[in-house]
């Protein structure tokens, strides 16, 4: 069995793990080192050269996070949004897939060119922010909410997985009786369970990474989310507003500290660490998700 | 039920019939249906009649949206022709698709290399830890992608360490304050964030090809390489045309967020898109319409591009993309 292999394939076996283990660093070190950098006494930082641990061990920067409450308020405003928009969403998109899974749907065409349409094309930004104003959103929490309730490509999902589940099931329980909406809640979504937690996984990561709405949309800082006021560190750290490191770390506590590297890595960590702990559910269902749908096509 | 309507009024009235007990019979279907219809009513198709916007010299007054809009004087494509004649249209162009095909260039190849790498390695354990950072970028937001690579390209970043270590600068670069950097950094960055990710399409592809293909080319003689060559990269054509035409699509959608939170006051001249340009000229500068006449534009031509795109793969598949 223990052929020898050709020079040329231990050549072949050396690009491919070197390949792949720069992949791997490329990937992963970025966040390590961020990681590292938050972990750091904020002063040492400045110092650089910060490759793989901590020079000075704090958690100062994440205390002071703990202890602004800006940034402890955009923490809750995003967790509420994720957790509100979430099931909403996956309610609304998955009755909507249900539906269109049915041909005989009356204008059934019409509502499928309806709905695609949206994917191709769309009023763009000012039109959208005249119409959310329009609608009284500006400066509400369910502008987090409404505009994004529904996503056509999560809806061919759902749709999809729909259509393959055995139609007798459906048959059995229209002949004891059973309306659409029975039909829809107690037959189609208990089968529908991976493609809902796929859905569920693709919407809450979206509403956790969202900062676009809450940038535009909302002026009260109590309506900013998590990455909306990452974006505002992220431009004062860019426009240089640097102020004294004395200063900065006599503010942390009233303010968003406006330079402090490991403050701003501190941010980004706890911006990624959500992610970061639905990463096993991500594998699980996510990934295969896209596997099978692949392969389908 | 077509002769129906040609007979006589009382059996036209069956047919207003069938279709009112249609109606009735599929009361819940329909129900079911209204949260999305009124969605897409609300948060797509007003915006589109919004637009109206472009060809109007939108000015805010005390009405609503709506009243304002259709009193605000009509002017025409003037905004358009203000648009093409100003300098900035070139500028604008030009940093669009650059930044796109650049992107298109770098990004495309990288995911099929690291396929074909993660199908060739036999550990598992490799290959998944691999596979697992490997995506991590593709799931955070272009917020904290954007603050990693701020970080790494700063003047005391690990980027220009590892330049003076390796002797190929002395003084540190300022990426993100040179604008010829910029799309290299933009192109380099969806890279980085996506290449994990769009390799799983081409991993599925090639766990399609049979493995007794490359069992009988090892009976010839082929190396690993010529298998590749030979076997993998044939079976993965008609993914890499299909998703390199369906690329070529978005070549005017430039992400907004990457060239939003990565530009800055200096490298403004090379990171300043459509999509951004009609971000400043609408909600920082206030030019309603003119900035709705540029959005109009991108998303027309956009529009246009996706459908001559599906053309193009239902003329080289028969399949729609649709």
């Amino acid at each position: 069995m223990l052929r020898k292999s050709a020079p040329s394939d231990l050549a072949f076996n050396a690009i491919v793990y070197v390949f792949l283990a720069f992949v791997f660093v490329v990937t992963f070190y970025p966040f390590w080192n961020i990681l590292v950098v938050s972990f750091n006494d904020a002063t040492d930082s400045v110092r650089g050269g910060l490759y793989l641990w901590p020079r000075v061990f704090t958690a100062e920067s994440y205390r002071s996070i703990f202890r602004n409450e800006e940034l402890l308020g955009s923490v809750q405003v995003t967790v509420l949004r994720t957790v509100i928009g979430t099931p909403l969403s996956v309610l609304a998109v998955s009755m909507m897939a249900y539906a269109l899974s049915k041909r005989e749907l009356i204008a059934w065409r019409w509502f499928s060119l309806f709905f695609i349409f949206t994917m191709y094309f769309g009023g763009g930004l000012i039109p959208t922010y005249m119409v959310i104003k329009s609608l009284g959103l500006i400066d509400s929490f369910w502008v987090f909410i409404f505009p994004g309730l529904i996503g056509v490509f999560l809806m061919i999902l759902i749709r999809t997985y729909m259509e393959q589940l055995p139609a007798e099931l459906e048959e059995s329980a229209k002949m004891d009786g059973a309306n659409d909406l029975q039909l829809f809640a107690r037959v189609v979504l208990p089968l529908c369970v991976p493609v809902l937690a796929t859905v569920a996984l693709f919407v809450g990561i979206g509403h956790w990474n969202s900062w676009y709405d809450s940038y535009i949309y909302t002026y009260k800082p109590g309506l900013k989310t998590l990455q909306a006021v990452l974006v505002k560190i992220l431009n004062q750290y860019q426009t240089g507003a640097m102020v004294s490191e004395a200063e900065q770390l006599a503010n942390s506590s009233k303010r968003i500290p406006v330079s402090g590297e490991s403050i701003r890595m501190a941010v980004t960590m706890v911006a990624t660490l959500p992610i970061v702990l639905v990463y096993p559910f991500i594998q699980r269902f996510f990934v295969k998700g896209i596997m099978m749908g692949a392969i389908k096509s | 039920m077509e002769r129906a309507f040609a007979t006589s009024t009382g059996r036209t009235r069956t047919v207003r019939m069938t279709l009112a007990s249609k109606i009735y019979k599929q009361r819940y279907l329909l129900l079911m249906l209204l949260p999305a219809f009124i969605w897409a009513v609300f948060f797509c198709y007003l915006p589109m009649a919004g637009l109206y916007m472009a060809f109007v010299n939108y000015k805010p007054a005390l009405g609503g949206f709506w009243t304002n809009l259709f009193h605000s004087p009509f002017v025409g494509l003037d905004w358009f022709r203000y648009f093409f004649h100003n300098g900035d249209f070139l500028k604008i162009m030009r940093n669009t698709v650059a930044s796109t095909m650049l992107t298109l260039v770098i990004s495309f190849p990288v995911p099929i290399a690291i396929a074909i790498a993660i199908s060739e390695v036999k550990g598992t354990l490799f290959k998944k830890t691999v596979q697992t950072a490997s995506y991590l970028p593709h799931f955070i937001s272009w917020v904290i992608a954007a603050n990693i690579i701020v970080t790494m390209l700063s003047s005391g970043g690990i980027v220009n360490d590892v330049l003076k270590f390796l002797r190929l600068t002395d003084e540190s670069i300022l990426f993100l304050q040179e604008g010829r950097y910029f799309w290299w950094i933009v192109a380099l960055g969806n890279t980085w964030k996506e290449m994990g990710y769009n390799a799983i399409i081409f991993l599925a592809a090639i766990s399609s090809i049979n493995l007794d293909l490359y069992e009988a080319a090892r009976v010839d003689g082929a190396g690993r390489f010529k298998q590749i060559r030979y076997i993998t990269l044939p079976h993965l054509k008609p993914t890499i045309v299909i998703l390199l035409i369906l690329a070529l699509g978005g070549v005017l959608n430039a992400g907004f967020d990457q060239h939003f939170l990565l530009g800055n006051g200096l490298n403004q001249d090379y990171s300043d898109v459509l999509s951004t340009y009609s971000f400043r000229y609408g909600l920082q500068n206030s030019m309603f319409s003119y900035a709705s006449a540029v959005g109009l534009f991108n998303s027309a031509v956009a529009f246009l591009l996706v459908v001559m795109v599906n053309f193009a793969s239902k003329k080289l598949n028969n399949q729609s993309l649709f």
